[in-house]
């Protein structure tokens, strides 16, 4: 028996900006409905992989297969059909438009105007923002932008879910509700979740991987890499210390 | 009991409104005048056109004289060899929306960005322009239709009774013909802009890139508010045509081009209504202006647009609607103003 395609694989992935190589030929790895978290200092090359991924930035070298479909290089709107959902490290939403326009805009595309409404009834109440459904995004705290982004992300309906810094700026109150919403997520979805915030990355991750200057240091259960030398010096010792 | 939004019954009794006086105009005003206000009407719907793509759709395009111009010219030829209006109006909204779909693929799938976007459509209209003013001479005729080169085309038969070309309509009917156009072209945009495709096209101008990650194709979007752009634009060319029974190449004149962003300006970006006020407005002040000796009318209008985007850089509309807004909040017991504000439905808002 075959073993089940992974949900997500890139081989040799590489992407250079002229003599700057930002992701230095990684592999990498996702099963179905795993929740994986990455790590690693700024510049390490996080959030250049997520733009391969979701069709922003298109991979010098090397491949990504989502559930065996090849998706580098294919337009973002492609990779978001197939199943592919992003927040990004700053919220980018419609801040012009209203939190329900927003979740309803993301839910429409694969739903009927009653399931669409359900949808994002639903939804508003995950992210706790019923009670500023119509209220602009741009006048919400960043936190709940946030959550607008997360929330946005969800009607998608995408089978793997990228976050990045989903908790950045945000209270400890806030932090923890972004945790429990993450942790519900995985129920059902795959997640990667880019986060610099250890306490945050302890309440959520099973597995991590360490990105350093373009490459993967090592991935393994958290707390081994929290254990390990090389991780500690290059990245959380500087945190430990902090 | 179905219950219906405050917002619907005041569109519908504005759209009432608007019926009403569509109606009565012609027993109020000489002539003259309803011919002045039938080409205002045209004209409007020229600027709606431009009030749609650019502030719904993000699309500031500098040619929308071309589908004008376009609409204009096919109305004219259509019209002189079917001997019969109704096919030609058909044709002056089709030929320009088919051009609009072919420079947009262009534009939109070769990813060229905003700015060259403006001088691609500028061009365009030059071309045109020029084009069309080289086909003076008999050799340039289409079927029974000579273009006439600069000299334009003279004695173009006006609207008929659809299916009865021997009932041509007298001014007054051309006023309802026209102001009827106005009306629904811009009834159609406001259900349009409430429909998903209406949403999508302003998320798409809001946020481009979270629109394409959430699986909308903002180039899809985008040639489809710039089709729709062109159909409008070409319908105002036959609307004007028909008004004056005549088109030659300054129908694709680069200083319409600019006249309409200024229209659009000053009546309010991102509102339908306001291309349609500032349209009138401007064009009101420009006959009246153009009545006297003391000063030329092109530097009035420059003037009028130095002072909106100076002092009311939204526009006329919105300041009013925000003038309004804060009466409101002033009164007591009105509830939190800034949720009030928020709760405007897309596009409605607007």
């Amino acid at each position: 028996m075959t073993p089940p395609l992974p949900l997500l694989e890139a081989r040799n992935l590489t992407m250079r900006f002229g003599g700057v190589v930002a992701v230095n030929n990684i592999d990498f790895t996702l099963r179905e409905v795993e929740l994986r978290c990455l790590i690693g200092p700024n510049g390490a090359g996080k959030s250049t992989f997520f733009k391969m991924l979701t069709g922003q930035l298109t991979p010098s070298t090397g491949t990504i297969a989502f559930r065996g479909t090849p998706i580098a290089g294919s337009a973002s709107h492609e990779i978001a059909r197939l199943g592919i959902g992003i927040k990004t490290q700053v919220p980018n939403v419609f801040n012009g438009l209203p939190v329900r326009e927003n979740i309803w805009l993301a839910a429409r595309r694969r739903n009927t105007p009653d399931q669409t409404k359900r949808l994002v009834d639903e939804i508003l109440e995950k992210i706790a923002l019923t009670h500023r459904a119509d209220a602009l995004v741009g006048q919400l705290s960043h936190g709940q932008r946030q959550w607008v982004e997360i929330g946005t992300v969800l009607a998608g309906e995408p089978d793997l879910i990228l976050l990045d810094e989903p908790a950045a700026g945000m209270t400890d109150d806030e932090t923890a509700r972004t945790a429990e919403i993450i942790r519900d997520i995985n129920r059902t979805r795959a997640l990667i979740v880019v986060e610099h915030d250890m306490q945050f990355i302890k309440m959520i991750a099973k597995t991590v991987t360490v990105f350093h200057q373009g490459q993967i240091l090592m991935e393994d259960k958290i707390d081994a890499v929290m254990r390990d030398e090389r991780v500690r010096d290059v990245y959380l010792g500087k945190k430990v210390a902090a | 009991m179905i219950h219906v939004p405050v917002r619907t019954w005041m569109s519908v009794v504005l759209l009432a409104a608007a019926i009403a006086v569509l109606i009565a105009i012609p027993d109020f005003v000489e002539t003259f005048t309803l011919m002045q206000f039938t080409l205002f009407s045209a004209m409007a719907v020229l600027a709606l056109s431009l009030g749609f793509i650019w502030g719904y759709g993000g699309i500031l395009s500098f040619g929308q004289t071309a589908f004008f111009g376009l609409g204009g010219y096919a109305y004219a030829v259509s019209v002189l060899n079917l001997g019969e209006s109704t096919e030609a109006i058909a044709i002056a909204i089709a030929l320009p929306a088919v051009f609009a779909a072919f420079l947009g693929y262009f534009v939109f799938y070769g990813r060229i960005s905003d700015v060259y976007l403006g001088v691609i459509t500028l061009t365009v209209t030059l071309i045109l322009f020029n084009v069309v003013n080289a086909t003076a001479g008999d050799e340039y005729r289409i079927g029974n239709a000579a273009l006439g080169g600069f000299n334009g085309m003279p004695s173009v038969p006006t609207f008929n009774l659809p299916g009865n070309p021997s009932i041509v309509l007298d001014p007054t009917q051309g006023w309802y013909a026209t102001g009827g156009a106005l009306i629904v072209v811009y009834v159609l945009l406001r259900l349009l802009l409430r429909s998903r495709f209406g949403r999508v096209a302003i998320a798409v101008r809001e946020n481009e890139t979270r629109a394409s990650l959430l699986g909308y194709d903002p180039r899809l979007i985008k040639l489809g508010v710039f089709v729709i752009g062109g159909a409008i634009a070409g319908l105002g060319g036959a609307l004007y045509v028909n008004w004056g029974a005549f088109v030659s190449p300054t129908i694709f004149a680069l200083s319409l081009s600019a006249e309409i962003i200024i229209w659009v300006t000053v009546g309010g970006l991102g509102t339908l209504i306001g291309p349609v006020v500032g349209c009138f407005l401007i064009q009101y002040l420009d006959s009246q202006i153009g009545t006297q000796q003391t000063f030329n009318s092109n530097l009035a209008l420059g003037a009028i647009l130095i002072v909106f985007v100076l002092l009311l850089p939204q526009g006329l509309i919105p300041t009013i609607r925000t003038i309004a807004s804060r009466l409101v909040r002033l009164r007591p017991a009105s509830g939190n103003a800034t949720e009030s504000a928020a709760k405007q439905p897309v596009g409605a808002a607007r």
